[in-house]
């Protein structure tokens, strides 16, 4: 191989690298049933510090991904609040992400659905890339190992936490 | 002395009022260099409602006199670096501009090493020794022919 030639090879070798590190870097995303789910350190919505669902082992945690701008959000909004009221506890949680959102607004979102169950931020959408959403709102039921039991693409409502979260998460401890 | 005092202060005006202008942030003037996340277009484009939160969000700070890169920091601090239209200078995003100079200078090396080859063949070419003459009997053969043909 000539000198020009072994240069051009190594040009294009050096692009084909590039190309393959950005692809790669972005990762995968998507979590399946069964799996353990993503646990990364997000930082709370409200109130300083952080937390992650890996703080949440040994519970059934219902991972809610939201934002203050979408309108379906605001719509399950009261179900998951009373759902969280009626079975949140030692063996339950909900916990909320706030994604791709305004800290701001999603502030004044909790505080106008009076939301009590814990809340994240996930500025950026990292979070919910990992998980694989493809929008907002969507649950993910964690167990309380750390796999995925449930995922509900849209809004959750009453019909559904009673139909198919009910029935996990009284289970207890036993995922 | 009044009108001296006057002439000074006009000029001083004049001196200032441009680049205070110039320093003053406006929504076009962001908004075409940040994304909106959500819809993963330049915010100018987008009107779905996140954007919408985006442009009050930045005209709320032009409000309180923000500059456009103080704007851009709360952008990014609220939504991360992939609001900014434009890669960041640093790291893997670093490539997205030193890719296109190396891109450059590679095909400019090559450009100039074609044209110094084809100075180099043209030069060969005119030092080359000039072909010898026919000899008696080529050339006999040669005016032979010529008469043939009647050239």
């Amino acid at each position: 191989m000539s000198g020009r030639s072994l240069l051009a090879f190594l040009a294009v070798l050096a692009v084909l690298g590039l190309l393959g590190y950005g692809l790669l870097s972005k990762g995968s995303s998507g979590v399946e049933l069964g799996s353990a789910v993503p646990t990364g350190e997000l930082p709370a919505l409200e109130g300083g510090g952080s937390g992650s669902v890996a703080d949440y082992r040994g519970r059934w945690v219902l991972v809610n991904f939201w934002a203050s701008w979408c309108g379906p959000c605001r719509q399950e909004s009261p179900a998951l609040q009373r759902f969280q009221r009626r079975h949140g506890g030692p063996g339950f949680t909900v916990l909320g992400i706030d994604t791709r959102d305004l800290s701001g607004d999603g502030a004044g979102f909790v505080r106008e659905f009076g939301l009590t169950y814990p809340q994240l931020r996930d500025g950026d959408g990292d979070a919910a890339h990992d998980y694989g959403t493809t929008g907002v709102p969507e649950s993910f039921l964690v167990d309380p190992a750390g796999k995925l039991r449930l995922a509900r693409r849209g809004p959750v409502t009453e019909q559904y936490l009673s139909d198919f979260v009910v029935p996990l998460v009284s289970r207890g401890g036993k995922g | 002395m009044r009108a001296l005092a006057l002439l000074a202060t006009v000029m001083a005006l004049a001196g200032v009022a441009p680049a205070a202008a110039a320093t003053r942030a406006s929504l076009p003037d962001i908004e075409d260099e940040v994304m909106c996340p959500i819809c993963g277009t330049l915010l100018e484009l987008s009107e779905s409602p996140q954007a919408e939160r985006e442009k009050a969000f930045i005209r709320k700070r032009i409000a309180a006199g923000q500059t456009k890169a103080q704007i851009k920091d709360a952008l990014v601090a609220e939504y991360g670096q992939e609001v900014l239209a434009l890669p960041a200078g640093s790291g893997f995003d670093l490539s997205a501009y030193l890719v296109p100079i190396a891109g450059f200078v590679f095909a400019a090396a090559a450009l100039l090493g074609a044209v110094l080859r084809w100075r180099r063949r043209g030069r060969a070419a005119a030092e080359a020794p000039a072909e010898p003459a026919p000899t008696g009997e080529e050339a006999e053969r040669l005016d032979a022919d010529l008469a043939r043909y009647d050239l």
